[in-house]
């Protein structure tokens, strides 16, 4: 789960993080009065789960609390990448000397939480990585025990804080990065960039969140805040449902067992010329309801021109599959060819259910993506 | 031969009395696995699977009075980790995790204390392993596997189903199948598997399926260079996935053009792995290495 910036800002100000002054508006009005409380200029910055927001105009300058009204009800309602601004963020702007980079990643490799920092902040941390590897510092905290202080300190000696107050400030910031992490569950926190003022002082202008969303069921507080704004109606639906449904460009609509098996069948419906409608992972022992659910959650989407059904019975019970695809079809009509390829657990009943549906039957995956790609061009060209 | 798992593995159960647990207990026990103990808390001194098996109250009682090698763990994810924790120091040799969705990281803190004990975590979040003909740990089906020369690991669990039924299909029987799992924190990679697969006289050849997200594969293609003779064949699942989406797995996702199936196809075959386009090219690739 992603938090958005001004849900990130309040987070890590709560545990200590020196961040600017302000507030968040989703009015005109509103973005005015946070800005006149400020009294001085401020940066107004759209509140989206999208890359690149600045040079999309998402981001910009006001001097005074009547401009900041003015540049607000411009970015307020703005359509950025699809997506509509519901929220600003109504920040204080500081001038700066330098840009710093600070973060707590879960790091697979090592198997532990493991703290980036680097004297190079402002841009992406992959860029840095690729160009100038030697400026990252990498620090991994102790299973048990967590980020140590003299861990945090030397850190900051490493990226070339020299300044023994400038040093501490930096340790006392990291420590509360990894607390925030810890105690939220995170997968990431990040500060890009933490800035270092005119008089030295370390404070955060940008930072990003995101959280385990298998650690969600302990901490209700924040899956409250989660905004799906982001996903489309289609997502929100399969999720409260249990099934892991991406929507992608193409036309032809994928029904799985498992994650794996569901990426193996996008591919391999690629390699023979055509371009899936989605990712979709019933999981494992779905049942007739989840099946129905997964079928009209597909055949919402006009795009989709065929449908490859992919199951491999394992816990999964081929025949439930069938029952739930008969039960979608009495309720949702559809005319979209549907080619199905079923094996494993329970496969001759499944079969049997279907034989004398509308499906056209598929012996492999390779048979079945080349049978989908046919139907969806055959559909498309009528 | 075969790794991990074989004739000589006698398992305890974790969450016996649940559904889950049941269902599964009661087919590797079809398969002809030593299943010789269940645990679920509070319920010591009853049976399960129609009085087959007993149950206890602790893993460490069902070590001491079982014998019990290896467990397999069938609980919620919130209590997942204790279990993992518990069966590592009740002394068994492998602890195999099933259940999903638990916390990164608990994981952390849980995998550091399995490594302590010595004992060897699978998972979570996999399908557990299977050695044809002798035992099956886990959920993979066992009517598709047969014994052979070719040693099958996989962070998937259907796909992987796919290429052993595939190979089964064209007489090409495993030596063992391992799902390690496609989350973040798991106790064995990659490297582990393919480490004893290398030393397993009885492995002739090595199918190994991963996935987009992270550099287990890649970190798996400079081992295989350095240290692998076998003939290894690959694939790797989401070459059409789009960067930024989770596929599913905690782990299946691309971030900043990191973990893309390009860049583990290239570096597995750098290391000289035969990589398959599509899962079901995988056996007819591996017929022919194994029967030119």
């Amino acid at each position: 789960m992603k938090l958005h910036e001004y849900q990130a800002r309040d987070l890590l100000a709560r545990y200590g993080v020196p961040m600017t002054g302000g507030g968040v508006a989703s009015t005109q009005t509103e973005v005015y009065r946070i800005a006149k409380e400020i009294n001085g200029p401020v940066v107004v910055k759209a509140q989206v789960f999208v890359g690149g927001r600045g040079k999309a105009g998402g981001v910009k300058l006001a001097k005074t609390p009547e401009e900041a009204e003015l540049v607000g009800g411009q970015i307020l309602g703005m359509n950025l990448k699809g997506l509509t601004v519901e929220k600003v963020l109504v920040a204080e702007a500081i001038t700066y000397q330098k840009e710093i980079y600070i973060s707590a990643v879960m790091d697979r490799a090592t198997k532990r939480v493991v703290m980036i920092a680097s004297a190079e902040g402002g841009v992406e941390i992959e860029e840095v990585a690729r160009t100038k590897p030697e400026a990252i510092i990498k620090m991994p905290a102790h299973p048990h025990l967590g980020l140590l202080e003299y861990q945090a300190r030397e850190i900051a000696f490493a990226i070339g804080l020299t300044d023994s107050k400038q040093a501490r400030q930096f340790a006392q910031i990291a420590l509360a990065v990894y607390r925030a992490f810890k105690e939220c569950d995170a997968s990431l926190v990040e500060i890009n960039p933490l800035v270092i003022r005119d008089d030295g002082s370390l404070q955060a202008l940008d930072s990003k969140i995101l959280l385990d969303d298998s650690a969600l069921f302990r901490h209700p507080d924040l899956a409250a805040i989660r905004d799906t704004s982001d996903e489309p109606e289609e997502e929100q639906r399969a999720r409260a449902a249990d099934i892991t449904f991406i929507k992608l460009d193409g036309d032809i609509g994928c029904m799985v067992n498992g994650a794996g098996l569901a990426m193996a069948t996008m591919d391999v419906v690629k390699l023979y010329g055509g371009e899936p409608a989605n990712f979709l992972d019933i999981g494992g022992g779905a049942d007739k309801d989840k099946v129905k659910t997964a079928l009209e959650i597909i055949l919402s989407d006009p795009n989709v021109k065929a449908i490859l059904v992919n199951i491999f019975g394992g816990i999964t019970r081929v025949d439930e599959v069938a029952r739930g695809i008969i039960a979608a079809l009495e309720e949702v009509h559809t005319d979209v060819p549907m080619i199905a390829r079923l094996v494993g657990t329970n496969e001759e009943e499944g079969r049997k259910l279907l034989a004398d549906s509308a499906l056209i039957p598929a012996a492999t995956l390779a048979d079945g993506a080349q049978k989908a790609v046919e139907a969806a061009r055959a559909r498309a060209s009528a | 031969m075969s790794i991990l798992v074989d004739k000589n593995t006698r398992l305890v159960v974790q969450g016996i009395t649940g559904r889950e647990g049941e269902f599964h207990a009661r087919q590797m026990l079809a398969y002809g696995t030593a299943v010789v103990a269940g645990v679920t808390p509070g319920k010591g001194g009853q049976t399960a699977l129609d009085g087959r098996v007993p149950v206890f109250n602790t893993v460490r009682e069902a070590v001491e009075q079982t014998g019990a090698n290896v467990s397999v763990i069938y609980v919620p994810a919130s209590f997942a980790p204790d279990a993992i924790k518990e069966a590592a120091s009740a002394g068994v040799a492998l602890v195999v995790c099933i259940t999903e969705g638990i916390p990164a990281l608990d994981m952390i803190s849980t995998y550091t204390f399995v490594q302590e004990t010595g004992a060897r975590l699978l998972g979570p979040n996999c399908p557990g392993l299977l050695t044809p003909g002798e035992a099956k740990v886990g959920i993979i089906p066992g009517n598709i596997a047969m014994p052979g020369p070719v040693g099958v690991v996989s962070k998937s669990g259907t796909l992987t189903y796919e290429v052993i039924d595939a190979l089964t299909r064209i007489n090409i029987g495993q030596t063992t199948c391992v799902g390690i799992g496609g989350d973040p924190i798991i106790g064995t990679n990659f490297i582990d598997v393919l480490t004893m697969f290398q030393a397993d006289p009885a492995t002739e050849a090595i199918v190994m399926i991963g996935e987009i997200g992270g550099t287990a594969e890649q970190e798996a293609a400079a081992f295989i260079k350095a240290h692998v003779t076998k003939p290894v064949v690959g694939f790797i699942a989401g070459q059409t996935a789009p960067e930024g989406k989770r596929m599913g797995h905690a782990g299946a996702i691309i971030s900043g053009g990191e973990g893309t199936a390009q860049e583990k196809i290239e570096a597995l075959e750098a290391a000289g792995a035969s990589m398959a386009a599509q899962p079901t090219d995988i056996a007819q690739m591996v017929k022919q290495i194994l029967q030119p």
